[in-house]
Protein backbone atom coordinates (compact mmCIF):
# COMPACT_ATOMS: atom_id res chain seq x y z
CA UNK A 1 0.00 0.00 0.00
CA UNK A 2 2.76 2.40 0.94
CA UNK A 3 4.45 1.58 -2.32
CA UNK A 4 1.35 2.57 -4.27
CA UNK A 5 1.06 5.87 -2.43
CA UNK A 6 4.75 6.48 -2.99
CA UNK A 7 4.30 5.70 -6.66
CA UNK A 8 1.47 8.21 -6.97
CA UNK A 9 3.48 10.80 -5.06
CA UNK A 10 6.44 10.37 -7.33
CA UNK A 11 4.62 10.33 -10.63
CA UNK A 12 1.66 12.56 -9.87
CA UNK A 13 2.58 15.16 -12.49
CA UNK A 14 3.13 12.52 -15.09
CA UNK A 15 -0.21 10.87 -14.31
CA UNK A 16 -2.00 14.22 -14.41
CA UNK A 17 -0.30 14.96 -17.71
CA UNK A 18 -1.41 11.59 -19.10
CA UNK A 19 -5.00 12.26 -18.04
CA UNK A 20 -5.14 15.66 -19.74
CA UNK A 21 -3.32 14.37 -22.82
CA UNK A 22 -5.75 11.51 -23.26
CA UNK A 23 -8.71 13.91 -22.94
CA UNK A 24 -7.33 16.15 -25.68
CA UNK A 25 -6.45 13.22 -27.92
CA UNK A 26 -9.93 11.84 -27.47
CA UNK A 27 -11.39 15.18 -28.51
CA UNK A 28 -9.10 15.35 -31.52
CA UNK A 29 -10.03 11.90 -32.76
CA UNK A 30 -13.70 12.54 -32.11
CA UNK A 31 -13.54 15.73 -34.12
CA UNK A 32 -11.78 14.33 -37.16
CA UNK A 33 -13.50 10.98 -37.39
CA UNK A 34 -17.10 11.20 -36.28
CA UNK A 35 -18.16 14.82 -35.99
CA UNK A 36 -19.78 14.24 -32.69
CA UNK A 37 -18.08 17.06 -30.84
CA UNK A 38 -21.29 18.66 -29.78
CA UNK A 39 -19.60 20.61 -27.06
CA UNK A 40 -16.34 21.77 -28.56
CA UNK A 41 -17.31 23.82 -31.54
CA UNK A 42 -17.49 27.46 -32.41
CA UNK A 43 -21.28 27.21 -32.69
CA UNK A 44 -21.79 27.25 -28.95
CA UNK A 45 -23.22 30.33 -27.29
CA UNK A 46 -20.04 31.77 -25.79
CA UNK A 47 -17.70 31.56 -28.76
CA UNK A 48 -20.54 32.35 -31.16
CA UNK A 49 -21.27 35.54 -29.24
CA UNK A 50 -17.64 36.61 -29.40
CA UNK A 51 -17.41 35.96 -33.11
CA UNK A 52 -20.65 37.84 -33.71
CA UNK A 53 -19.16 40.93 -32.07
CA UNK A 54 -15.94 40.84 -34.09
CA UNK A 55 -17.68 40.17 -37.37
CA UNK A 56 -19.99 43.12 -36.84
CA UNK A 57 -16.88 45.23 -36.73
CA UNK A 58 -15.04 43.73 -39.68
CA UNK A 59 -18.12 43.65 -41.89
CA UNK A 60 -18.01 47.41 -42.31
CA UNK A 61 -14.81 47.05 -44.25
CA UNK A 62 -16.43 44.80 -46.86
CA UNK A 63 -19.73 46.62 -47.38
CA UNK A 64 -18.78 47.88 -50.83
CA UNK A 65 -18.01 44.38 -52.06
CA UNK A 66 -21.24 42.93 -50.65
CA UNK A 67 -23.18 45.71 -52.35
CA UNK A 68 -21.59 44.91 -55.69
CA UNK A 69 -22.42 41.25 -55.27
CA UNK A 70 -26.03 42.06 -54.44
CA UNK A 71 -26.37 44.31 -57.47
CA UNK A 72 -25.00 41.60 -59.73
CA UNK A 73 -27.34 39.02 -58.26
CA UNK A 74 -30.31 41.36 -58.54
CA UNK A 75 -29.47 41.90 -62.18
CA UNK A 76 -29.40 38.18 -62.95
CA UNK A 77 -32.63 37.62 -61.04
CA UNK A 78 -34.32 40.50 -62.87
CA UNK A 79 -33.19 39.04 -66.17
CA UNK A 80 -34.62 35.68 -65.27
CA UNK A 81 -37.86 37.28 -64.20
CA UNK A 82 -38.09 39.16 -67.47
CA UNK A 83 -37.38 35.98 -69.36
CA UNK A 84 -40.12 34.09 -67.54
CA UNK A 85 -42.50 37.00 -67.96
CA UNK A 86 -41.95 37.05 -71.71
CA UNK A 87 -42.58 33.32 -71.85
CA UNK A 88 -45.75 33.71 -69.88
CA UNK A 89 -46.95 36.49 -72.16
CA UNK A 90 -46.36 34.41 -75.26
CA UNK A 91 -48.35 31.45 -73.94
CA UNK A 92 -51.84 31.52 -75.32
CA UNK A 93 -53.34 28.83 -73.16
CA UNK A 94 -53.49 29.72 -69.52
CA UNK A 95 -52.48 27.04 -67.10
CA UNK A 96 -54.16 27.56 -63.77
CA UNK A 97 -51.77 26.83 -60.97
CA UNK A 98 -53.60 24.96 -58.28
CA UNK A 99 -52.17 26.09 -55.00
CA UNK A 100 -52.85 22.69 -53.43
CA UNK A 101 -50.82 20.92 -56.10
CA UNK A 102 -48.18 23.54 -56.70
CA UNK A 103 -45.17 22.12 -55.05
CA UNK A 104 -42.33 24.20 -53.65
CA UNK A 105 -39.32 22.00 -53.07
CA UNK A 106 -36.83 24.31 -51.37
CA UNK A 107 -37.06 27.39 -49.20
CA UNK A 108 -34.26 29.91 -48.81
CA UNK A 109 -33.29 32.15 -45.91
CA UNK A 110 -30.36 34.47 -45.41
CA UNK A 111 -27.57 34.33 -42.81
CA UNK A 112 -24.35 36.12 -42.03
CA UNK A 113 -21.02 34.39 -41.64
CA UNK A 114 -19.43 35.30 -38.34
CA UNK A 115 -16.40 33.08 -38.64
CA UNK A 116 -14.74 31.75 -41.75
CA UNK A 117 -11.92 29.25 -41.94
CA UNK A 118 -10.13 27.97 -45.01
CA UNK A 119 -6.51 27.15 -44.25
CA UNK A 120 -6.93 23.94 -42.28
CA UNK A 121 -7.53 20.40 -43.37
CA UNK A 122 -11.06 20.34 -41.96
CA UNK A 123 -12.60 23.77 -42.26
CA UNK A 124 -15.77 24.99 -40.60
CA UNK A 125 -17.77 28.19 -40.95
CA UNK A 126 -19.98 29.64 -38.24
CA UNK A 127 -23.17 31.52 -39.12
CA UNK A 128 -25.51 33.62 -37.00
CA UNK A 129 -28.69 31.58 -37.43
CA UNK A 130 -29.59 28.57 -35.30
CA UNK A 131 -32.37 26.34 -34.07
CA UNK A 132 -34.48 29.33 -33.03
CA UNK A 133 -34.55 30.42 -36.68
CA UNK A 134 -35.41 26.94 -37.91
CA UNK A 135 -31.95 25.85 -38.96
CA UNK A 136 -31.29 22.14 -38.56
CA UNK A 137 -28.54 19.73 -39.48
CA UNK A 138 -27.84 18.81 -43.10
CA UNK A 139 -29.22 21.93 -44.70
CA UNK A 140 -27.33 23.29 -47.67
CA UNK A 141 -25.48 26.60 -47.53
CA UNK A 142 -24.73 28.60 -50.66
CA UNK A 143 -24.31 32.17 -51.87
CA UNK A 144 -24.90 33.92 -55.14
CA UNK A 145 -21.73 32.52 -56.72
CA UNK A 146 -22.01 28.89 -55.70
CA UNK A 147 -22.06 26.31 -52.95
CA UNK A 148 -20.43 26.90 -49.58
CA UNK A 149 -21.15 23.85 -47.42
CA UNK A 150 -23.56 21.82 -45.31
CA UNK A 151 -24.74 22.57 -41.78
CA UNK A 152 -23.42 19.99 -39.36
CA UNK A 153 -23.88 21.41 -35.87
CA UNK A 154 -26.48 23.78 -34.43
CA UNK A 155 -27.04 25.62 -31.18
CA UNK A 156 -29.88 27.97 -30.23
CA UNK A 157 -28.74 31.00 -32.19
CA UNK A 158 -25.72 29.80 -34.19
CA UNK A 159 -24.85 26.99 -36.53
CA UNK A 160 -21.64 25.45 -37.75
CA UNK A 161 -21.22 24.76 -41.45
CA UNK A 162 -18.98 22.02 -42.73
CA UNK A 163 -17.33 23.89 -45.58
CA UNK A 164 -16.70 22.24 -48.95
CA UNK A 165 -13.06 22.76 -47.95
CA UNK A 166 -13.26 19.84 -45.54
CA UNK A 167 -11.73 16.43 -46.12
CA UNK A 168 -14.94 14.82 -44.87
CA UNK A 169 -17.38 16.56 -47.17
CA UNK A 170 -18.69 14.65 -50.17
CA UNK A 171 -21.13 16.38 -52.47
CA UNK A 172 -22.79 15.04 -55.57
CA UNK A 173 -21.89 17.12 -58.64
CA UNK A 174 -22.15 16.83 -62.38
CA UNK A 175 -21.11 18.48 -65.61
CA UNK A 176 -23.43 21.15 -66.88
CA UNK A 177 -23.48 19.87 -70.46
CA UNK A 178 -23.90 16.16 -69.71
CA UNK A 179 -25.45 14.07 -66.98
CA UNK A 180 -22.28 12.25 -65.93
CA UNK A 181 -21.83 12.81 -62.25
CA UNK A 182 -19.13 12.39 -59.62
CA UNK A 183 -18.29 13.15 -56.01
CA UNK A 184 -16.92 16.51 -55.00
CA UNK A 185 -14.09 16.30 -52.44
CA UNK A 186 -11.19 18.42 -51.28
CA UNK A 187 -7.58 17.28 -50.96
CA UNK A 188 -6.65 19.95 -48.43
CA UNK A 189 -4.14 21.85 -50.55
CA UNK A 190 -5.44 24.93 -52.33
CA UNK A 191 -8.55 26.64 -51.00
CA UNK A 192 -9.65 27.74 -54.47
CA UNK A 193 -9.47 24.28 -56.01
CA UNK A 194 -11.63 21.25 -55.23
CA UNK A 195 -11.62 17.78 -56.80
CA UNK A 196 -14.34 15.92 -58.62
CA UNK A 197 -13.79 12.18 -58.30
CA UNK A 198 -15.24 8.97 -59.73
CA UNK A 199 -16.42 10.49 -62.96
CA UNK A 200 -17.00 7.74 -65.54
CA UNK A 201 -14.09 7.34 -67.96
CA UNK A 202 -16.11 7.79 -71.10
CA UNK A 203 -17.07 11.32 -70.09
CA UNK A 204 -15.53 13.90 -72.36
CA UNK A 205 -14.30 16.68 -70.14
CA UNK A 206 -12.53 19.71 -71.48
CA UNK A 207 -10.88 22.49 -69.54
CA UNK A 208 -13.34 25.29 -68.90
CA UNK A 209 -16.45 23.11 -68.55
CA UNK A 210 -18.87 24.23 -65.86
CA UNK A 211 -19.61 21.96 -62.90
CA UNK A 212 -22.95 22.20 -61.07
CA UNK A 213 -24.58 20.29 -58.21
CA UNK A 214 -26.14 17.02 -59.26
CA UNK A 215 -29.43 16.95 -57.39
CA UNK A 216 -29.00 13.30 -56.47
CA UNK A 217 -28.86 14.16 -52.77
CA UNK A 218 -31.76 15.63 -50.89
CA UNK A 219 -29.60 18.42 -49.50
CA UNK A 220 -28.64 20.55 -52.49
CA UNK A 221 -31.04 21.65 -55.20
CA UNK A 222 -29.92 20.71 -58.69
CA UNK A 223 -27.99 23.17 -60.79
CA UNK A 224 -26.19 25.35 -58.28
CA UNK A 225 -22.92 26.54 -59.77
CA UNK A 226 -19.68 25.16 -58.33
CA UNK A 227 -16.79 26.01 -60.64
CA UNK A 228 -14.99 25.33 -63.90
CA UNK A 229 -12.70 22.46 -64.84
CA UNK A 230 -9.08 23.45 -64.38
CA UNK A 231 -7.14 20.23 -64.93
CA UNK A 232 -7.99 16.64 -65.82
CA UNK A 233 -5.87 13.84 -64.34
CA UNK A 234 -6.74 10.76 -66.35
CA UNK A 235 -3.81 8.74 -65.06
CA UNK A 236 -5.11 8.19 -61.52
CA UNK A 237 -7.45 5.32 -60.69
CA UNK A 238 -10.22 7.58 -59.42
CA UNK A 239 -10.17 9.82 -62.49
CA UNK A 240 -9.83 13.08 -60.61
CA UNK A 241 -10.76 16.44 -62.09
CA UNK A 242 -9.46 19.66 -60.54
CA UNK A 243 -12.10 22.37 -60.31
CA UNK A 244 -11.54 26.07 -59.91
CA UNK A 245 -14.30 27.37 -57.60
CA UNK A 246 -16.45 30.34 -58.60
CA UNK A 247 -16.49 31.34 -54.95
CA UNK A 248 -13.45 32.85 -53.36
CA UNK A 249 -13.74 30.82 -50.15
CA UNK A 250 -11.55 33.26 -48.25
CA UNK A 251 -13.94 36.09 -48.96
CA UNK A 252 -17.60 35.28 -48.30
CA UNK A 253 -19.87 37.38 -46.12
CA UNK A 254 -23.54 36.56 -46.50
CA UNK A 255 -25.01 33.18 -47.42
CA UNK A 256 -28.34 31.51 -48.07
CA UNK A 257 -29.52 28.50 -46.12
CA UNK A 258 -31.46 26.09 -48.29
CA UNK A 259 -34.09 24.00 -46.60
CA UNK A 260 -35.31 21.00 -48.53
CA UNK A 261 -39.01 20.62 -47.87
CA UNK A 262 -39.20 17.15 -49.38
CA UNK A 263 -36.24 15.73 -47.56
CA UNK A 264 -38.10 13.71 -44.94
CA UNK A 265 -40.48 12.36 -47.51
CA UNK A 266 -37.67 11.26 -49.83
CA UNK A 267 -35.65 9.76 -46.98
CA UNK A 268 -38.60 7.73 -45.73
CA UNK A 269 -39.25 6.49 -49.24
CA UNK A 270 -35.63 5.47 -49.75
CA UNK A 271 -35.57 3.65 -46.43
CA UNK A 272 -38.58 1.54 -47.24
CA UNK A 273 -36.97 0.46 -50.50
CA UNK A 274 -33.89 -0.73 -48.65
CA UNK A 275 -35.71 -2.88 -46.18
CA UNK B 1 -2.02 37.50 -5.59
CA UNK B 2 -0.11 39.75 -7.91
CA UNK B 3 1.27 36.71 -9.66
CA UNK B 4 -2.17 35.16 -10.10
CA UNK B 5 -3.42 38.36 -11.71
CA UNK B 6 -0.42 38.32 -14.03
CA UNK B 7 -1.22 34.74 -15.05
CA UNK B 8 -4.89 35.53 -15.66
CA UNK B 9 -3.93 38.55 -17.76
CA UNK B 10 -1.43 36.48 -19.74
CA UNK B 11 -4.02 33.74 -20.29
CA UNK B 12 -6.80 35.93 -21.64
CA UNK B 13 -4.65 38.35 -23.62
CA UNK B 14 -2.88 35.49 -25.40
CA UNK B 15 -6.19 33.72 -26.03
CA UNK B 16 -7.89 36.72 -27.62
CA UNK B 17 -4.79 37.81 -29.48
CA UNK B 18 -4.48 34.35 -31.00
CA UNK B 19 -8.15 33.85 -31.85
CA UNK B 20 -9.13 37.25 -33.16
CA UNK B 21 -5.90 38.58 -34.65
CA UNK B 22 -3.27 35.96 -35.34
CA UNK B 23 -5.58 33.24 -36.67
CA UNK B 24 -6.58 35.63 -39.45
CA UNK B 25 -3.11 36.54 -40.65
CA UNK B 26 -2.55 33.64 -43.09
CA UNK B 27 0.68 34.91 -44.57
CA UNK B 28 1.02 33.49 -48.13
CA UNK B 29 -2.33 31.79 -47.61
CA UNK B 30 -1.37 29.30 -44.92
CA UNK B 31 1.44 30.49 -42.62
CA UNK B 32 0.11 31.47 -39.22
CA UNK B 33 1.95 32.43 -36.05
CA UNK B 34 0.90 30.53 -32.92
CA UNK B 35 2.04 33.00 -30.32
CA UNK B 36 0.08 31.46 -27.46
CA UNK B 37 3.07 29.20 -26.75
CA UNK B 38 4.41 32.28 -24.95
CA UNK B 39 2.13 31.25 -22.09
CA UNK B 40 4.32 28.24 -21.41
CA UNK B 41 7.49 30.32 -21.74
CA UNK B 42 6.34 33.16 -19.49
CA UNK B 43 4.55 31.15 -16.80
CA UNK B 44 6.56 31.44 -13.56
CA UNK B 45 8.71 28.42 -12.77
CA UNK B 46 7.48 26.51 -9.80
CA UNK B 47 8.00 23.11 -8.30
CA UNK B 48 4.27 22.55 -7.98
CA UNK B 49 3.10 21.96 -11.53
CA UNK B 50 -0.52 20.80 -11.39
CA UNK B 51 -1.99 24.28 -11.90
CA UNK B 52 0.46 25.03 -14.69
CA UNK B 53 -0.35 21.84 -16.60
CA UNK B 54 -4.07 22.40 -16.15
CA UNK B 55 -3.96 26.05 -17.27
CA UNK B 56 -1.92 25.17 -20.36
CA UNK B 57 -4.44 22.48 -21.23
CA UNK B 58 -7.27 24.96 -20.69
CA UNK B 59 -5.67 27.63 -22.89
CA UNK B 60 -5.18 25.13 -25.71
CA UNK B 61 -8.72 23.89 -25.30
CA UNK B 62 -10.15 27.41 -25.40
CA UNK B 63 -8.33 28.04 -28.67
CA UNK B 64 -9.75 24.77 -29.97
CA UNK B 65 -13.20 25.97 -28.97
CA UNK B 66 -12.81 28.98 -31.20
CA UNK B 67 -11.17 27.29 -34.16
CA UNK B 68 -13.17 24.02 -34.30
CA UNK B 69 -10.09 21.85 -34.15
CA UNK B 70 -11.05 19.18 -31.61
CA UNK B 71 -8.18 19.03 -29.14
CA UNK B 72 -5.03 19.58 -31.18
CA UNK B 73 -4.01 22.89 -29.60
CA UNK B 74 -4.71 21.53 -26.12
CA UNK B 75 -2.58 18.46 -26.74
CA UNK B 76 0.41 20.24 -28.25
CA UNK B 77 0.46 22.98 -25.63
CA UNK B 78 0.18 20.39 -22.86
CA UNK B 79 3.14 18.46 -24.25
CA UNK B 80 5.49 21.45 -24.21
CA UNK B 81 4.15 22.48 -20.80
CA UNK B 82 5.16 19.08 -19.49
CA UNK B 83 8.54 19.12 -21.23
CA UNK B 84 9.41 22.66 -20.17
CA UNK B 85 11.14 21.70 -16.93
CA UNK B 86 13.37 19.26 -18.77
CA UNK B 87 14.62 21.98 -21.13
CA UNK B 88 15.02 24.46 -18.30
CA UNK B 89 17.35 21.96 -16.65
CA UNK B 90 19.26 21.08 -19.82
CA UNK B 91 19.59 24.39 -21.64
CA UNK B 92 19.27 27.05 -18.97
CA UNK B 93 21.02 24.86 -16.35
CA UNK B 94 18.63 25.74 -13.52
CA UNK B 95 17.84 23.54 -10.54
CA UNK B 96 14.77 23.76 -8.33
CA UNK B 97 16.58 26.17 -5.98
CA UNK B 98 16.82 28.79 -8.71
CA UNK B 99 13.15 28.74 -9.65
CA UNK B 100 12.00 31.51 -7.33
CA UNK B 101 14.51 34.07 -8.55
CA UNK B 102 14.39 33.00 -12.17
CA UNK B 103 13.78 35.71 -14.77
CA UNK B 104 13.89 35.00 -18.46
CA UNK B 105 15.25 38.42 -19.46
CA UNK B 106 18.23 38.16 -17.15
CA UNK B 107 19.47 35.05 -18.94
CA UNK B 108 21.96 35.28 -21.83
CA UNK B 109 20.21 35.68 -25.16
CA UNK B 110 21.80 32.63 -26.80
CA UNK B 111 20.43 30.23 -24.21
CA UNK B 112 16.99 31.83 -24.22
CA UNK B 113 16.96 31.66 -28.00
CA UNK B 114 17.68 27.92 -28.04
CA UNK B 115 15.15 27.27 -25.31
CA UNK B 116 12.35 29.20 -27.02
CA UNK B 117 13.06 27.85 -30.49
CA UNK B 118 13.05 24.23 -29.29
CA UNK B 119 9.72 24.68 -27.50
CA UNK B 120 8.15 26.41 -30.52
CA UNK B 121 9.34 23.80 -33.02
CA UNK B 122 8.14 20.87 -30.89
CA UNK B 123 4.77 22.54 -30.38
CA UNK B 124 4.27 23.37 -34.06
CA UNK B 125 5.37 19.95 -35.23
CA UNK B 126 2.87 18.18 -32.96
CA UNK B 127 0.16 20.68 -33.86
CA UNK B 128 0.53 20.22 -37.61
CA UNK B 129 0.92 16.44 -37.45
CA UNK B 130 -2.29 16.17 -35.44
CA UNK B 131 -4.09 18.59 -37.75
CA UNK B 132 -3.02 16.48 -40.71
CA UNK B 133 -3.92 13.23 -38.89
CA UNK B 134 -2.35 10.90 -41.44
CA UNK B 135 1.03 10.04 -42.94
CA UNK B 136 0.00 11.48 -46.28
CA UNK B 137 1.30 14.96 -47.07
CA UNK B 138 4.01 14.60 -44.45
CA UNK B 139 6.28 16.99 -46.35
CA UNK B 140 3.59 19.63 -46.00
CA UNK B 141 3.61 19.16 -42.24
CA UNK B 142 7.36 19.75 -42.18
CA UNK B 143 7.14 22.83 -44.39
CA UNK B 144 4.29 24.27 -42.33
CA UNK B 145 6.23 23.61 -39.14
CA UNK B 146 9.32 25.33 -40.49
CA UNK B 147 7.63 28.49 -41.79
CA UNK B 148 5.19 28.92 -38.93
CA UNK B 149 7.96 28.38 -36.37
CA UNK B 150 10.03 31.11 -37.96
CA UNK B 151 7.03 33.43 -37.96
CA UNK B 152 6.15 32.70 -34.33
CA UNK B 153 9.75 33.08 -33.18
CA UNK B 154 10.16 36.43 -34.95
CA UNK B 155 6.93 37.72 -33.40
CA UNK B 156 7.91 36.40 -29.98
CA UNK B 157 11.35 38.01 -29.90
CA UNK B 158 10.06 41.29 -31.36
CA UNK B 159 7.30 41.33 -28.75
CA UNK B 160 9.62 40.67 -25.81
CA UNK B 161 12.06 43.27 -27.15
CA UNK B 162 9.35 45.95 -27.28
CA UNK B 163 8.01 45.09 -23.82
CA UNK B 164 11.48 45.19 -22.33
CA UNK B 165 12.31 48.54 -23.95
CA UNK B 166 9.38 50.14 -22.20
CA UNK B 167 10.68 49.32 -18.74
Amino acid sequence: MEQIIYFFQKYKYFLFFLLLASISLFLTINNTRFHKSKFISSANEITGGFYEKTSQFSNYLNLRMYNNELILENATLKNQLEFLQSKKDSITHFIVVDSMQFHQKYSYSGAKIIKNQYHQKNNYITINKGENQGVTKEMAVMNSKGIVGIIDQTSKNYARVQSILNSNSKINARLKNSFHYGTLKWNGKDYNTVQLEDVPRQTSVTIGDTIITGGRSTIFPEGIAIGVVKKVNNSTSTNTIDIQLFNDMSNIGYVYIVKSLDKIEVNILEKTVNE
Amino acid sequence: MNKNLYIAFLFFSLLFLQVFVLNNILFFGYINPYLYVAFVIFYPLRKERTAFLFLSFLLGLSIDFFSDSGGINAFSLLIIAYMRLFFVRIILKKTSQDFLLFRLDSEPFGKVFNYVIILIVIHHFILFSLANFSIQNFSEVLINTLYSSIFTAVLFFLGTYIIRKKK
